[in-house]
Formats: structure tokens, sequence, C-alpha cells
């Protein structure tokens, strides 16, 4: 018998079986699109500068392939979830048979990290072939991606339970997506922030991502070491998973 | 009744949240393949109580034993022998009517095989088959309603809850769901269901309980609460007069009792022809006159009072 938690996975993917062509068609254009824009257009005056010490294109493609599974993770994770609990109300179906609370988070977390992972694979595939993949350590930006994902997406899931309103997801992205989009290190290295703002970054799960992405892709060392980016990834996913099934728990009871 | 153990029995169960008491202390035992009914207004404690029921939420005291169950412990294994049809709907709008079935029944851990044979036979039982293939997001409230019922099926429960099958629906949709849960009544299907419509609950329940605040404030068959608090039969006048206050001492000892509502009179009596004749001797002249048998939505408002409850 499978288990309750595949069944909610195997749910999810019933309802992207109408979707996947979009989705995967953008999972493939979206990265070019970035490549054109920001790694050759704006790369072509940033290199002129020569500060950067690698062309600004193979700077910036690993940090957005992790902001790249950041975006991913946050969208599914928001207004999927939320309508689990208060449009669709899929949880609460779910909730009159044996799954249980853990299997509701670890199913539809499950079904998150395949759409990080089959985005991170497209971003990749564009990387290659853009030439921007310098080091066999490379393919590990796969793995890296479904941790910044996993980190992520579980502390978002408790989010979206504990709101009673879709409005708070415009100040979760106003005030968490997007900074850390801009400011953890995707555009520009965080050295060159001031100490407040790079302490910011380095709380911020992305950075570490960025970082991991940066040093499989190009072959360089990452700032702290991979054990200790990956460490601390690995906390974000552990607490996240225990204060969304905790936050499920509460949303359901009620 | 069977003298085997109840499929569900409550003993001053309670339900609390925070300071407000939803459910003050109810006994209840359903039998198996018994049609039970919880009736009552809005905030009665009818949905708390099934709630309870379906290991949904923690009672707050007392016992509750469901298929010999403790549903605390073993709320998952209970559930997984019940059937759901929740108040409000909760279908996946983007999937078809057979993927909505298949794909709950995967949460009972029926297999793929199975799930598709018994979502064909459900969708039947239903008369969905036509729409078998379509989203359910244009369906009726009906027809989402009927895929609701069959997608609490799916698991061939020992016991359907139905929290208000039919409220929202027009007469001809209500009329079909009543025909198909009649028809699982007939099978022998236990079924334990929520109204606060007084046809459903006669259409319906062999049994029922009528809640309110909490509490359990009658219990019987819908013939016995009728014989108990109302009488066989209610006479209905009105008068051309706006005041009717008037008519009440006139009308006195007509019937066995009285009531003064805004627009009309009840007199409830046994013989109905003879109270209007009664009436006529008095030299009263109402614009209308109804003799019509007593229902339970007497007995029900008798016994929870006529006030609106929001």
């Amino acid at each position: 018998m499978a288990h309750p938690a595949y069944a909610v996975f195997e749910h999810q993917l019933v309802s992207y079986r109408r979707v996947w062509r979009g989705s995967v068609l953008s999972s493939f254009l979206l990265p070019v699109l970035f490549l054109l824009a920001m790694g050759l257009s704006v790369g072509g005056y940033v290199d002129r500068t020569g500060g950067l010490g690698v062309r600004y294109l193979d700077f910036i493609a690993p940090g957005l392939l992790a902001s790249t599974a950041l975006q991913v993770a946050a969208s599914e994770s928001t207004w999927p979830v939320y309508s689990g609990f208060h449009w669709h109300r899929m949880y609460h179906s779910m909730r009159a048979t044996p799954v249980r609370v853990a299997d509701m988070v670890r199913g539809h977390i499950a079904y998150v990290l395949l759409r990080v992972a089959l985005s991170a694979l497209g971003f990749l595939i564009v990387m290659a072939l853009f030439g921007t993949l310098h080091s066999w350590w490379a393919p590990l930006a796969l793995p890296v991606s479904l941790l910044v994902g996993l980190a992520t997406a579980a502390p978002i899931f408790a989010f979206s339970a504990l709101v009673k309103t879709e409005g708070m997801f415009a100040v979760l992205f106003r005030f968490a997506v997007v900074p850390m989009t801009l400011f953890a290190g995707v555009f520009f290295p965080v050295d060159s922030l001031p100490l407040a703002a790079r302490a910011l970054a380095y709380v911020s799960p992305l950075w570490h991502g960025v970082e991991l992405t940066r040093a499989a892709t190009l072959g360089t060392a990452s700032a702290w070491g991979a054990w200790a980016h990956v460490g601390y990834l690995v906390a974000w996913c552990v607490a996240g998973y225990l204060l969304a099934t905790y936050r499920f728990g509460r949303r359901l009871a009620e | 009744m069977s003298a085997a153990e109840p499929l569900i029995t409550a003993r001053d169960l309670v339900k609390r949240f925070g300071d407000f008491t939803a459910v003050a202390g109810i006994d209840v035992d359903v039998h198996a393949g018994e049609a039970f009914g919880f009736l009552g207004p809005n905030g009665a404690g009818k949905s708390s109580t099934m709630r309870m029921i379906g290991c949904v939420s923690a009672p707050s005291g007392g016992t509750l034993r469901i298929l010999g169950m403790d549903p605390v412990r073993d709320g998952s294994a209970i559930r997984a022998r019940l059937g759901v049809c929740p108040q409000q709907d909760s279908l996946d709008p983007e999937l078809t009517v057979r993927e909505n079935l298949t794909v709950y029944a995967r949460y009972f851990g029926i297999s793929r095989k199975v799930a598709r044979q018994r979502a064909d036979e459900l969708i039947e039982f239903v008369q969905l088959t036509e729409r078998a293939g379509d989203t359910v997001e244009p369906l009726s409230g009906g027809m989402k309603r009927r895929l609701t019922i069959a997608r609490a099926l799916v698991n061939d429960p020992a016991i359907v809850l139905l929290d208000e099958p039919t409220t929202g629906l027009d007469p001809q949709a209500r009329h079909l769901v009543w025909e198909r849960l009649f028809q699982l009544k007939q099978r022998g299907v236990t079924l334990v269901l929520t109204t606060h419509y007084m046809d459903e609950a006669e259409q319906l329940c062999d049994r029922l309980v009528v809640m309110d605040g909490g509490k359990i404030v009658a219990e019987g068959s819908p013939r016995q609460l009728i014989d108990r608090y109302s009488t066989r039969e209610v006479v209905e006048l009105r008068f051309s007069e706006a005041t009717l206050d008037s008519y009440v001492g006139k009308l006195e000892s007509i019937g066995e009792r009285l009531e003064l509502l805004p627009d009309r009179i009840l007199l409830y009596a046994d013989d109905g022809d003879a109270a209007v004749a009664a009436v006529g001797n008095r030299d009263l002249r109402p614009s209308s006159v109804l003799v019509r048998r007593s229902t339970l939505e007497d007995v029900f408002l008798h016994l929870t009072g006529r006030t609106l409850v929001d």
C-alpha cells in the first residue's frame, strides 16, 4: 500500500499533468531571457571594469539559478497552500481520510521540490548552452537548488498555514523574497554591502544557496566552506518542516 | 434495534472553544444500519459534534467511541472507515469528476485499478456519468454535492457522515440527493446527518435528536417526536386585520395549544376540521384557513423557540 504522503504527492501530479507543458517551456525560456538581458547586456558594461575576476555572465548565472529555486519554491508554497485551507480546501478533504498532517506537509512539499528540480534542470541546461558551467562539480548545483527550495518552501508552508488573508503574501514577497533576491549575492558580491546589510544576507537562506551554486559551476571555493552553507540550509529545512507541521495541525483543528 | 454494540457511543460529550461551550454534554448511540439525524438551529452544536465523530476535532470532555475505537488515539484508523460529506465543498475544481474520486481513493490506500473501477460505479450511482471527464469547476451546486457524496463512499465506509447534505440546493437537486441517500439506507449503510430541514429529517432519519444550545432537547423517531411535542394536525389562520393579538382570547380553548406569529395564528389540534368549525361557531372570519399535518418543523420550533439564530 502506498504511503499516504505519496497519495498527496500524486494528487498534485494529477493537477500538474494539465499544465506541465507550459511550465517546462517557461523553465527554459526564463533563464534564456535572464541570461541574455542581465548576463550578456548588463554584463557587457560590468565586464569593462573587470572587478569581478570572472565574466559577469558566469558570475550571475549560478546566482540566478539559486534565486529561481527560491522563486519557484515561494510561489508554489504560498497561494497553493493557502488555497488548500481556504479556497479549494484540499487539506480539509484530506483531513477526513487516514492521511495525517505530516503526510500532507511531506507530500505537498515533495511536489514543490519536483517543480524546483524541473526548473533548476532547465536552468542548468540553458547555462550549459551559454557556456557558463566551468567545473565538473556543476551538476551539484541541482541538489543545492533542491536544498534552497526546501529551506524556503518549508518555512513558507508554515507561514501560509498561519496567515488569515492572502494579502500577507504581498508582505512576504516585498519584505523577504524580493530583498533576498536583490541583496543576497545574486547580482553582486555581498562584500560590497555595508556590514548590517551583509549580516542580513548571511541570515537569508538564499545567500548560502548562491554561494554553493556559484562554487559548483565555477569550481571555486565558497565563502564559509561548503559544509557550513549546507548545514545552515539544512537547519532552515528542519525548523521550517517542524513549524509547518505544527501550523498545519493548528489550522486544521479550528 | 440490534443488540450489538453501537457504532457510535457518546457519553456526556463536551466540546469547548475557549470560554464558549459548543456541545454541553450529550449522550448518543448510533446503531448499525440506522439513519440518525442531528437536528437543530445554527449554532446548536451539530457541526461540532460531527467534527468530533469525524475525528477532526478532539472532545473537550466525556467519552466518545467510534467503531469500538478511541477517536483521539485511533483517529487515522477510524477515518479509514468513515465517509465524510462536509458542509462546505472541498472538491478539487481543477480536476475532472473522475479524477476527484480516484485521487481521493488513493488517500485510503486503494490501488489505482480498484480506484478507477469504484470511481466509475459511484459516478453512475450519483448520475454524473455524462460529466465524468469534465472538470468540476463549472458543475452546478447539486452536481458538486452529489460528487461529494460519491467521494464519501469511495472507501466503502461503515458510517457515512453528512453535514447538512442539501443546504443551498434547489428543490430538484435536493430530491435527487435524498433519493441517493435513501438508496444507501436501503443497502444498510449507516448514515449520520445534520440538518435544519425538517422535511429532510422526516424523509431520511429513523431516529433523531433535536439539539439546542449544545444540548439534546428531544430524542426519538420523527413520528414519536411529533406525537410527543405536537398534535396530529395544525390549523393556520390568517386574518385581514393587522393586529392578531385580539384573536388570541377569542380563540381560547380551541385545540390543545395556540401560537401567535406575526402574520398568522397556529392552532394545534388533533382534529383540524373540528377546530376550524369551532372557529366558525365563534363568528370569527379568518381571511385564510389551512389545515395541515403536523411536521417536525412544529416540533422543532416548539422545542427551540422562534428566535432567529444567524
